[in-house]
């Protein structure tokens, strides 16, 4: 299978593989090197950044779903700073391929700060905009909900950083093209879908939400045919590369997810139940690629 | 290091109403202290369950695992057969820490949250130190004859009971006052306001091992961050288990 070639290249950014295990269920990295060789990813997208540390939500975080799960972390970090002066180091020990920033914001002047920061980071190769944060000046509505202040946040970004920014939609939405649309108007050199899909379990013993914060976010293999869908219609609309993301858990669903349109895959839940999934994926892609008559994987993006 | 193995299920027997203990054969070389636990995945289930080791064997490569039936996962795990292979992810966690100077360490279970004492007690005997096990329950109908193995191993147990059906009527802290039993430190493990009564009022240093809903069990979710003295702290991977001064009681 030396002929085989898995590489794929976002706004001039090449990746060995598409394999991208999603933010927020790799950490920095380096945890996850204690189980395998992480150097074996196409990339890594770091977990959420905000400006300043959070710890989140309360306990508990997380509920079980019929092929799938609820999470309402609500991005647990150390703040940008403490990222690039502690986190980053550590990562750069362990993975030696180009890093997805991961950037959330609650104001534009928070995105705007992060992104110029992090951008000056040399071993970040792509900013990744987390827009489903509420936006606390905005009646605290999820930037990403709205054509407009996603090309706000865009627009703003864009003239503090160099690197390509890349936006990762929400898909609790109406319509996922509009927005996209104004992100890719406003300047984003590339898409990100979906995240996660809003859900809810409820407790029949306690008579209350499993999850402490009510609701939070719906992923896994159970919404991998919405993200499927979506990203085949945002890539076909958008013109701009797109990362896909969403119930990934296969190199199996890598290729159906870049039949659809995405140039890379993000895995998300599926590291959470299984560790080694990604380099699982990574593994069997040359075989799984041969199955389906692929020698190189650039040549199936959007063809379906 | 692997995480992830399969094991093949030994035995599978019923307690207590709603207690049962699990034996498996397979790799454990992963794990390297008493009171970390396994992740195991429940076909059918997308989560795994996290369920600590009561006890294990590195030589016969047997790890024995004590749950309460719960819910649809830990009811699916009452029903598999001896010969069932079952995929888990092992020796989780940081553990109890056996290698302080303790000269007479009181093991605290309250619950299903004796489980992990059993391992600790071992632990404790290969070093030549002897342990007191003080084992709580509700009721009688509760307790899972755990005070039997501790007596096999050679540790004196005690049972307390909050309705008194058996052993001391009360709580663990009952049956200290009631023997005048001394110790230098304490392990505890149970629920939350058990765990807080214990760190307010007993006059000795220790260490607990928490709970809560865990996402993938090793670190990488941030599904089981508590906010301690030293900072926000994940259940699975900092702890379970966490010194007493570390712990911060809202």
């Amino acid at each position: 299978m030396n002929n085989i070639d898995t590489k794929v290249t976002l706004s001039g950014v090449t990746l060995q593989n598409p394999v991208v295990p999603a933010s927020g269920c790799f950490g920095f990295g380096y945890g996850m090197a204690e189980y395998y060789d992480i150097d074996c990813l196409g990339s890594i997208s770091f977990k959420g950044t905000t400006r300043d540390p959070r710890f989140g939500n309360p306990l508990p975080r997380v509920a079980e779903c019929y092929s799938g799960m609820i999470n309402s972390v609500g991005l647990q970090n150390p703040g940008i700073d403490m990222v690039i002066a502690e986190e980053l180091p550590k990562m750069r020990e362990c993975f030696h391929q180009p890093i997805i920033a991961n950037i959330s914001g609650f104001s534009i002047d928070e995105y705007v700060e992060c992104c110029s920061k992090i951008d000056k980071e040399e071993q970040v190769a792509i900013i990744e905009l987390n827009v489903s944060c509420p936006n606390v000046h905005g009646g605290g509505m999820s930037f990403g909900t709205s054509c407009d202040s996603v090309g706000e946040v865009v627009r703003e970004v864009k003239k503090v950083i160099t690197k390509p920014l890349y936006v990762k939609l929400t898909p609790n939405v109406t319509d996922i093209v509009s927005i996209g649309q104004s992100a890719v108007d406003a300047g984003a050199d590339g898409l990100c879908l979906i995240n996660t899909m809003l859900g809810m379990r409820i407790n029949l013993k306690t008579r209350k939400p499993v999850i402490a914060n009510r609701m939070g976010g719906f992923s896994g293999p159970a919404v991998f045919p919405v993200a499927v869908r979506m990203v085949n219609q945002v890539a076909h609309a958008c013109g701009v590369p797109v990362i896909g993301c969403g119930g990934v858990s296969t190199a199996k669903d890598v290729i159906e997810m870049m039949m659809a349109g995405a140039t890379a895959v993000e895995v998300g839940a599926a590291n959470l139940v299984n560790p080694y999934a990604c380099k699982e994926i990574v593994e069997s892609l040359p075989s799984e690629m041969t199955k389906y008559g692929i020698t190189s994987l650039s040549e199936i993006i959007g063809i379906v | 290091m692997n995480l992830k193995n399969n094991y093949t299920v030994v035995a599978n027997r019923q307690l207590t109403w709603k207690t049962w203990v699990m034996t498996l054969r397979g790799d454990t070389s992963a794990i390297t202290a008493p009171g970390q636990f396994v992740n195991v995945a429940i076909p059918g289930r997308y989560l795994r369950r996290p369920i600590s080791i009561c006890d294990y064997s590195l030589e016969r490569g047997e790890i024995t695992l004590l749950y309460d039936v719960v819910g649809e996962g830990t009811a699916d795990m009452s029903r598999w057969q001896p010969g069932q292979t079952v995929d888990m992810l092992n020796g989780l966690g940081n553990g109890f820490t056996v290698d302080r100077e303790v000269k007479r360490p009181l093991l605290l279970g309250g619950g299903i949250g004796c489980a992990p004492l059993l391992g600790l007690a071992r632990a404790y005997k290969v070093r030549g130190i002897e342990p007191v096990a003080i084992l709580g329950y509700n009721t009688a109908s509760d307790s899972f004859g755990m005070d039997r193995w501790f007596a096999e191993l050679g540790v004196e147990a005690y049972i307390a009971t909050v309705d008194g059906s058996v052993g001391t009527k009360g709580f663990v802290t009952d049956v200290i006052r009631e023997k005048d039993i001394k110790g230098d430190f304490f392990h505890a493990c149970g629920p939350m306001p058990m765990l807080r009564a214990l760190c307010n009022g007993l006059d000795l240093p220790g260490e607990l091992s928490i709970e809560s809903r865990m996402g993938c069990g090793f670190g990488a979710c941030m599904c089981c961050s508590v906010e301690t003295k030293g900072g926000a702290k994940r259940i699975c991977k900092d702890g379970p288990v966490f010194d007493k001064e570390e712990l911060i009681w809202k």
